[in-house]
């Protein structure tokens, strides 16, 4: 099925505007099972952190758009992206979210699979003809792609590379793993919630500063003076959204945190100055403050199309289930190997704001339940408008976009791929 | 220990009235009462991970000690935050209640609890294990920690705009 014929007869091109959105692209089931099709299952889409699987042996479950994915590490070290179903009569092999183990074994009929996915071992071979090979009956695997400790995989094993998928957000990218503070970066555990909303509700908020002060003005209200300096970018006039092409983007809040060992010699915060005299203990000046500046998190949020986000300090995934729903996780980060200090003080960061019971999340997943509600129905002669700063953009050096801080020019950028990837 | 009528006085019937006088207040969103029913140290902690209990070294769904829940309160109550103004109602119910052990003035009780909540014409149900280590004091009952150990805990919940 072509998208110049879905179901309710709208085309791309009708659906998504430079300036707007259709309310369909909401609502839509058919719509949301061709993205399935054409975006979770073409496209390079984020599945894990190589932390979450440190050791031959280690695996974690995932998903690629509805299906179940393993990521495995396999004796050689190498990682695997495999469909969670056995080759035989389809049930997962594996329901244990993350561990360690030598095989997957199908409960079924007892199909044994190697960490690589190959199939090893059926039980009762005899009932099978001897053109049977196993060679044929392997998990499936999906191409995957590791950049900065990042695992994405793609069901289309002709993907472009991931590094030119990335493309303009790879240094970005990098700038974010300087979280580690000289130690590699891991992850700490994360929040998982769900919401009654389209998948591109999540998408288009993770570039959008504008609601910040609105929605999250009670987390504001809970921080000391400073940090709220801090949080002040929608009233600053540094910050800017830049579109990264692919459908990527990054919105930057706090310029002065781009670059984490660029140290501004601004004295520690005061929400810091337990942590920096702990650190004293083990650490001289420079490197006390280039951890402090670490644990503070970086100054903006990376949107990677179509279903990942370095976001200030931490990993936002989305995950969609259906038209209507779309599970979230937030994932922490850390230093491996670092001060448990500083590591305590970034989970005590992310509790504070993300989950089902941050002072930030619960916040956010209202609206977004809202604006699934007020699109219930598909308002045929409503739109979904992102023009704000359409008109005020100036070009970046990469020839794209860049809008002020509150510019709609992320979820713009997000939208073009989208149509682009539609399309073919 | 002298002090106290420790021991003695601990009872079923009495630990039992102060949980569910807890929970009538939690259901009541009466949260500037609840706060004076906590000692000063101690946590509201609500754990992702189900095993363990060293909650300062891993990442929390809450891990509040008196200050931020002191904050948190304000939160749910200063009406700025949209999921909370209004939260969800709620109805919990505290059951299967077990006083583990009593050393000196510290009561460790443990329940199941049911919440049902109710927003936008949607119900939502969790269940959790909720652990309590109870100070008796010369004011009575506190709290010094409360220990919520959802049964989804490490999978997909939903946000939540009031506390258990």
């Amino acid at each position: 099925m072509s998208l110049d014929q879905t179901p309710g007869g709208i085309g791309t091109d009708d659906l998504v505007l430079n300036d707007r959105v259709k309310t369909p692209m909401y609502e839509d089931p058919a719509l949301f099972n061709e993205e399935m099709e054409k975006i979770f299952g073409k496209v390079w889409v984020w599945v894990g952190h190589t932390s979450e699987v440190p050791d031959k042996g280690s695996f974690k479950l995932s998903y690629v758009g509805l299906q179940p994915v393993i990521i495995s590490r396999d004796r050689k070290g190498e990682i695997h992206v495999l469909v969670n179903r056995c080759r035989h009569r389809a049930a997962t092999v594996c329901e244990i979210k993350k561990g360690k183990t030598s095989s997957f074994q199908c409960p079924y009929h007892g199909w044994g699979y190697a960490l690589n996915g190959e199939l090893r071992a059926i039980p009762y071979t005899e009932g099978y003809n001897t053109d049977f090979d196993k060679k044929d009956f392997g998990l499936k695997q999906l191409k995957v792609g590791i950049f900065e400790g990042m695992i994405f995989a793609s069901y289309n094993m002709d993907v472009e590379p991931l590094e030119d998928f990335l493309g303009n957000a790879k240094p970005w990218i990098k700038l974010f793993m300087k979280q580690g503070g000289g130690y590699p970066v891991k992850t700490l555990g994360e929040h998982q919630f769900k919401v009654p909303m389209n998948w591109k509700i999540q998408l288009e908020n993770t570039t959008d500063a504008y609601h910040f002060p609105i929605v999250h003005k009670s987390f504001l209200q809970s921080l000391d003076g400073e940090a709220t300096e801090t949080f002040s970018f929608m009233d600053d006039d540094d910050g800017y959204v830049e579109d990264l092409g692919n459908g990527h983007s990054v919105m930057v809040m706090m310029p002065e945190f781009i670059d984490l060992d660029n140290d501004d010699g601004a004295p520690i915060p005061e929400r810091f100055a337990e942590l920096a005299e702990d650190l004293r203990k083990d650490y001289d000046e420079a490197q006390v403050r280039r951890l402090v500046r670490a644990v503070g998190g970086c100054g903006f949020n990376l949107n990677l199309f179509p279903n990942a986000a370095c976001s200030l300090s931490f990993f936002r995934i989305l995950r969609p289930v259906s038209v209507h729903e779309t599970e979230i996780r937030h994932i922490a980060i850390g230093m491996d190997g670092g001060p448990a200090a500083a590591n305590q003080m970034r989970m005590r960061i992310h509790e504070h704001f993300q989950g089902p019971m941050g002072f930030g999340s619960p916040d956010d997943a209202e609206i977004w339940e809202r604006v699934q509600r007020g699109s219930a129905g598909g308002g045929e002669d409503i739109d979904v408008m992102v023009n704000r700063g359409l008109g005020l953009e100036k070009t970046s050096d990469n020839g794209l976009p860049v809008g002020d801080i509150s510019a709609e020019t992320g979820m713009r950028s997000a939208y073009k791929m989208w149509k682009k990837v539609m399309e073919q | 220990m002298k002090d106290f009528p420790a021991q003695t006085d601990v009872n079923l019937a009495v630990v039992t009235e102060f949980l569910w006088m807890e929970a009538d207040l939690l259901d009541a969103k009466e949260y500037v009462e609840w706060l004076q029913l906590w000692t000063a140290t101690g946590h509201y902690v609500i754990p992702v991970e189900k095993e363990g209990d060293d909650f300062a070294n891993c990442l929390n769904i809450a891990y509040d000690n008196a200050l931020m829940r002191d904050m948190r309160v304000k939160r749910l109550q200063g009406g700025f935050s949209i999921s909370a103004a209004p939260p969800a109602e709620s109805v919990r119910t505290v059951s299967r209640i077990v006083i583990d052990s009593v050393e000196g003035s510290l009561i460790t009780v443990r329940a199941a609890q049911h919440v049902m909540e109710d927003k936008f014409g949607r119900q939502r149900s969790f269940a959790m294990n909720v652990t309590w280590k109870l100070e008796q004091t010369e004011e009575g009952l506190k709290i010094r920690d409360k220990i919520i150990r959802l049964l989804n805990s490490d999978g997909m919940l939903t946000s939540i705009s009031y506390l258990f």
